[in-house]
């Protein structure tokens, strides 16, 4: 009984180390190729990073955490939310303008700014939830033009509520008074974002949600069997709907470490991109809070590991975005072939087991 | 029990042998292999291939038309050793097949469905056209090349099907199951079709698990078992009883119903219930009423594609457009969610339980909750009791002996019938005052069918109100204590089940006759 549990687990590793190692082979042929010095960047990339690179791979861990788990909510229910792009940003700009104004003092003015970006994030999933649910359209399109629509949408409100540097083309927000600003973590002799914190509790949430709870089973299911769960009476639309606000109001705090613990406003060089990021390691951690956990910190720290390669070996740092791509591609193929391995080792063994019970030795072989 | 050799019963006639099956084997995860598989099919006959569902019969047929192929054995196609890796290396060694679900286009005419794919042959002009007059002539097919395929019956397309294989030059036909959607009345023209066939020298192999249809059309029946051939005999010379004992290696079950155990108060009342269709037209379901008292089976009969499915969804709530009442236990329950009439006691056996009634990459303790989600032991206030549920599914697993290694085990590394036997475990356990029961035994083998049937007599006898829609007429007399016909959205005919035959049944499923009887 365990054993099969135990078995499963093995299973669930395998396709994340064959993938990296297939990443590894081509990167290493694609440097090869190009005669570059391959030993060397491995030798740069695998290096054990300084204390000042474990505190920047923590940070951007955090962020890619967040980002992967709006994602990964989506995934859970075969929503592909791909516009976790763009409710970032709206929602990191909401945020930093209701942390600009401080209507309220302190950290009550942090908890307002997070909840006004959660609901804006929500808000602007939820169009392409409403969209799904009554005209049929499908998510992927919708996100992917919200994404559009939200850089148009933030550019212009940008520059109605900004206000602008002396001497300095970059606008941005009203900066987040003093009082609101989140202080970091001592670590490594560096400072962690503080938001770590809700990173963890977001990630702990999220797995209880989709595990433990009622929720988060008829979740499972619309996104395992969609007649199953008409059938077995889940409202689908209902879900859909439900899923897109949530995974939404998460993509609402992927912005929320940088506004609070680095930029300290919203303005035109705000990091962007994140939500794409968030797909690959909702992905590579195969939806599960600790797989994307660590596959948050592989893709930071191949990110800052990567930095120095210029100065270093003269090669371009966008190599690991190579590297970072063939993981993607082939922790798809090989979950899918672990998957396809895995079942029909199910199935040998209950036809197995099956088998010494119902007919002890007729077939004489 | 098998044999590695041909055994020695006395065949129908000594024809000339035009495909030899040595010694097939091929193994599946999770499925009945293949092995040793010995089978002699003579020219101008009809041989009957019988066996449960999944004794291998579809397997086997894969092999023969070249989609699998076989771990060992050899083919022999008239005397010569074949290896078929594709469907058309088999069309080109004169082996054509006609699936069970036919693969025609509607919007196109018969002569654009048979020469779609073979248009090498003799073109898609006049030239095919003169070849598919002749065909249909000479065989008896009675198919004319002009017509669109939307517009004929399900018997012509079959003959279709059959057309598109002699067209392609096939002498040994392999028919998978072909009478599982025609009502008696159109399998008696199939069989005329056959004999011709028979008669103009092909070779046809037939593959069915209805004995009473064998045993008229079969010169020689080969019976499998477990994925092996247990023996082959002349058509004649063995009663349907006989036949099915040999298929199953046992006694057989029973579906007959004890004495009648109808209360008289009602639990399901269906009022004037009507589905328009999506596109216009003829609605899908019109003005259906009937009612279902405590204790009794309701069994509805139909060809397939008349208005079951949607009668189901009907009921179950999962259809919002549906009009008229539905009433359980006097509460009027028309627009409540499918959630809510769950929870009020409707136990549902959806008719695909592949795609409706499981999640097939869940462990089965999942699959207990669901459709259960809301109710114990599923649930402890928001949260999955998991505790709860598990040691519910141990206690489904042992009462309704479901073969499986773990309750941690994937839904759909389980064969047909102990997933089936599981839903009907999890739909009993919730003490339902009414069971939807859409074809509960299609698909499953003879053990599961039999402890199945047991379970829905039993229920039956402890009050429950059963709504059961099958394919199976036998299954349907058995169960019932009444009958009603769906024919295109309507309830044309109520029938006693205790003297009804399948070809009454048959006649009001095709609309042949209207007269109500009770």
């Amino acid at each position: 009984m365990t054993q099969s549990r135990l078995s499963r687990i093995g299973l669930a590793f395998a396709a994340p180390v064959l993938a990296l190692f297939a990443a590894f082979v081509v990167t290493s042929l694609v440097l090869i190729l190009a005669g570059d010095d391959w030993i060397g960047v491995w030798g740069q990339i695998l290096s054990w990073p300084s204390n000042r690179s474990i505190v920047n791979i923590l940070n951007a861990g955090t962020v890619y955490y967040l980002s992967a788990v709006a994602v990964a909510i989506g995934f859970r229910m075969n929503l592909f939310n791909i516009g976790v792009d763009g409710q970032y940003r709206i929602a990191s700009f909401a945020a930093a303008w209701v942390a600009g104004e401080a209507w309220l003092p302190g950290y009550f003015n942090v908890v307002l700014a997070v909840l006004a970006g959660m609901f804006v994030g929500a808000m602007w999933a939820g169009i392409a939830g409403l969209l799904r649910v009554t005209r049929g359209v499908s998510e992927v399109i919708s996100t992917i033009m919200l994404n559009a629509i939200a850089t148009a949408v933030v550019a212009y409100l940008l520059r109605k509520v900004a206000v602008s540097e002396p001497g300095s083309n970059i606008i941005s927000t009203k900066p987040v008074p003093e009082s609101s600003r989140v202080p970091g973590i001592p670590m490594f002799g560096g400072e962690v974002y503080g938001f770590i914190v809700v990173a963890a509790i977001v990630g702990i949430g999220y797995w209880v949600l989709i595990n433990r709870t009622r929720f988060g089973f008829d979740l499972r299911a619309a996104g395992s069997s969609e007649s199953a769960a008409v059938s077995s009476g889940i409202n689908v639309k209902k879900m859909i709907l439900t899923t897109m606000l949530l995974s939404g109001a998460v993509a609402g705090l992927v912005g929320m470490p940088l506004l609070f613990g680095q930029d300290y406003a919203y303005g035109s060089t705000f990091q962007a991109g994140l939500g794409f990021t968030g797909i690959a390691v909702a992905l590579l951690g195969r939806n599960h809070p600790a797989g994307i956990a660590l596959g948050a910190i592989l893709f930071a720290y191949l990110d800052e590991q990567s930095n120095p390669l210029q100065i270093l070996l003269d090669v371009s740092p966008d190599i690991v975005k190579v590297t970072q791509g063939v993981i993607v591609l082939s922790v798809v193929i090989a979950y899918e072939v672990v998957r396809r391995y895995s079942v029909r080792l199910e199935q040998r063994q209950v036809a197995a087991a099956l088998d010494a019970e119902v007919r002890p030795k007729e077939v004489a072989k | 029990m098998s044999t590695t050799s041909t055994p020695e019963y006395p065949t129908a006639n000594q024809a000339e042998v035009v495909v030899r099956l040595r010694d097939i084997g091929k193994t599946f995860p999770g499925v009945i292999a293949n092995h040793d598989v010995n089978i002699d099919v003579r020219k101008g006959t009809v041989h009957a291939i019988v066996g449960e569902n999944g004794a291998g019969k579809s397997t086997l047929m894969k092999i023969l038309y070249g989609v699998q192929k076989p771990d060992s054995g050899t083919i022999e196609i008239d005397g010569e050793q074949v290896s078929l890796s594709s469907p058309s290396d088999a069309i080109a060694h004169g082996v054509g097949m006609v699936f069970q679900h036919f693969m025609l286009a509607d919007n196109l005419t018969v002569l654009e469905n048979v020469v779609l794919g073979a248009e090498k042959m003799h073109g898609i002009g006049d030239k095919a056209k003169e070849r598919i007059e002749e065909l249909s002539a000479q065989y008896g097919l009675n198919i004319a090349p002009d017509v669109l395929v939307e517009e004929l019956g399900v018997g012509a397309r079959q003959r279709i099907e059959i057309l598109k294989v002699l067209y392609r030059g096939a002498r040994i036909i392999i028919l998978d199951e072909p009478t599982a959607v025609l009502v008696p009345q159109e399998v008696d023209e199939l069989f005329d079709n056959l004999r011709e066939l028979k008669a103009e020298g092909l070779a046809v192999i037939f593959i069915s698990h209805k004995l009473d249809e064998v045993l008229s059309v079969a010169d020689e029946v080969t019976v499998i078992r477990r994925g092996a051939t247990v023996t082959t005999i002349a058509g004649g010379s063995v009663s349907a009883r006989e036949l099915a004992e040999l298929m199953v290696g046992s006694e057989l079950p029973n579906p007959s119903t004890e004495v009648s155990t109808v209360t008289d108060r009602e639990v399901l009342e269906v009022i004037d219930l009507s589905l328009p269709s999506t596109g216009g037209g003829r609605p899908l379901l019109d003005h259906i009423s009937f009612r279902i008292r405590a204790g009794e089976i309701l069994g509805i009969a139909g060809v397939e594609g008349n208005g079951q499915a949607e009668l189901v969804e009907a009921i179950m709530g999962m259809r919002p457009e549906a009009t008229g009442q539905v009433e359980l236990n006097d509460k009027s329950i028309g627009d409540w969610s499918t959630r809510e009439r769950r929870e009020s006691g409707i136990g549902f056996i959806p008719e695909d339980r592949h795609r409706q009634g499981l999640l097939l990459d869940a462990p089965l303790w999942e699959n207990r909750v669901l459709g259960h989600q809301t109710r114990k032991p599923n649930v402890r206030g928001p949260f999955i009791d998991r505790a709860g549920a598990r040691a519910d599914t141990e206690r489904i697993v042992r009462e309704y002996d479901v073969r499986t290694p773990s309750i941690d085990t994937l839904a759909g590394a389980l064969s047909g019938g102990n997933q089936q036997k599981l839903i009907v475990g999890r739909e009993m356990s919730s003490e339902p005052s009414v069971l939807i029961a859409s074809h509960p035994t299609r698909g499953v083998d003879v053990g599961a069918q039999a402890a199945i049937w047991g379970h829905i007599k039993r229920a039956r006898r402890d009050g429950l109100a059963v709504l059961l829609i099958s394919a199976d007429l036998d299954e349907l007399i058995g169960l019932s204590d009444t009958i009603a016909v769906l024919l295109r959205g309507r309830l044309v005919g109520h029938f006693d089940p205790n003297d009804v035959t399948p070809q009454r049944l048959g006649s009001a499923m095709t609309g042949a006759s209207e007269e109500e009887s009770s």
